[in-house]
């Protein structure tokens, strides 16, 4: 069910501190509803880890709660020196992983 | 005992303190007037003849999250309905495309004139009732059931398509009286509230109610809207639903022929507003 989006910059030049933007399609089940019909608890599930690799290098992680809205969005920057490859990860509590992969060219 | 006394006068003060910090804090970022709220170019956009969008009712974080395509969560689901749109379905092997081609050409404009009147039906039909019938007589497929994701998924779309242009809605000719019946439901009280839609936006339209301002109700061009209450797309019926909920009414089912005829008149009175969907609300 999960669908993700990136944007990052096609291009950038060396030493630039760029912007990237993410966003997943995930409900983030907080574990606090209840299923109005039956009165049962609605289980938790969530995503509980960001991680954004560049050339294979971690350089961002983040602990999601169950305190994240539906459909998370994550922005943030990053330094590039050399052209290369972004991977994101966004790790599911069931234990599922949702990827997406972008790359740079760094002039 | 004269201890606890005094323990409770200071538990007392501490609170009447701590209140006067929220009301402060209250004052400084809640109770924003609307004008703040709105930016000056957005409102030659969003305002037509004095009639004023949702948008300009929103917070200028949600406006952000409408105005940039990218963190619109709406746009899932349009994308979504790109992808439904050249899926075949049903029996007689065709998907949307297969008759419809382009749905860049073919479907925009579409979305600013539904509801519209229908002679094989007699009746009026709305855009979610134009799909599923398509599917039904000329895929020969399922109809999708209303507020699942393909049904919402596909109107997002077809709305995206016609971004921008004018909401112009026929009330005359044999549309008439369905346009008259959702008029007489808009200011026709119900509910053990016993109020009418035009209670608040008619005739409170721009002040709050508790921590919330009241819009004027002129959503034609907004949905399915992404609803951040929600956390997802809802259609206009679920919105009724809720109005009518909330003013502990007994609420119609989801395309009754009565929340048809009040979508229509809830779309003349967003006639000239540009179409904003996924728009994103509170």
């Amino acid at each position: 069910m999960a669908k993700a989006r990136v944007k990052v910059p096609k291009t950038a030049k060396a030493g630039d501190v760029i912007t990237i933007k993410t966003l997943i399609k995930h409900k983030m089940e907080s574990g606090n509803r209840k299923d109005k019909k039956t009165g049962k608890t609605i289980p938790r599930h969530i995503i509980d880890k960001f991680t954004a690799k560049y050339n294979g290098e971690v350089f961002f992680t983040s602990d999601w709660q169950s305190g994240v809205s539906a459909n998370p969005y994550c922005a943030f920057k990053c330094k590039v020196d050399k052209s290369g490859e972004f991977e994101f990860i966004w790790h599911d509590e069931k234990g599922e992983e949702y990827t997406a992969k972008a790359s740079i060219t760094v002039a | 005992m004269s201890r606890k006394a005094g323990s409770r006068g200071g538990r007392g003060r501490g609170l009447a303190a701590l209140a006067a910090g929220l009301l402060l804090a209250a004052g400084g970022l809640v109770w924003m007037p609307q004008e703040v709220r709105a930016c000056e170019e957005c409102k030659g956009k969003y305002e037509v003849d004095g009639r004023k969008s949702g948008y300009l009712f929103s917070t200028r974080e949600t406006q952000a999250i409408q105005d940039d395509d990218f963190i619109n969560p709406g746009m899932l689901w349009v994308e979504k309905g790109k992808e439904l749109w050249t899926q075949v379905d049903g029996k007689a092997g065709k998907s949307c495309a297969s008759c419809h081609g382009n749905a860049e050409d073919s479907m925009r404009g579409v979305y600013p004139v539904y509801p519209k009147y229908v002679p094989e039906l007699g009746k009026l039909e709305n855009l979610e009732q134009r799909i599923n019938r398509c599917r039904t007589t000329n895929m020969g497929a399922k109809a999708w059931k209303w507020e699942s994701d393909e049904l919402l998924a596909m109107t997002t779309y077809i709305g995206y398509l016609s971004r921008g242009m004018p909401i112009n809605v026929k009330i005359d000719g044999p549309a008439k009286p369905f346009f008259e019946k959702g008029k007489e439901f808009y200011f026709k009280r119900r509910g053990q509230l016993d109020m009418a839609c035009k209670h608040c936006h008619y005739d409170n339209a721009g002040k709050y109610i508790r921590a919330d301002l009241l819009s004027e109700g002129r959503g034609g061009g907004a949905f399915p809207v992404y609803r951040l209450k929600w956390q997802k797309i809802g259609s206009l019926h679920r919105r009724f639903r809720g109005c009518n909920k909330q003013i502990r009414a007994e609420p119609y089912p989801f395309g009754s022929d009565e929340y048809v005829n009040l979508e229509l008149f809830v779309k003349w009175r967003s006639r000239g507003l540009p179409v904003e969907v996924p728009a994103v609300r509170r």
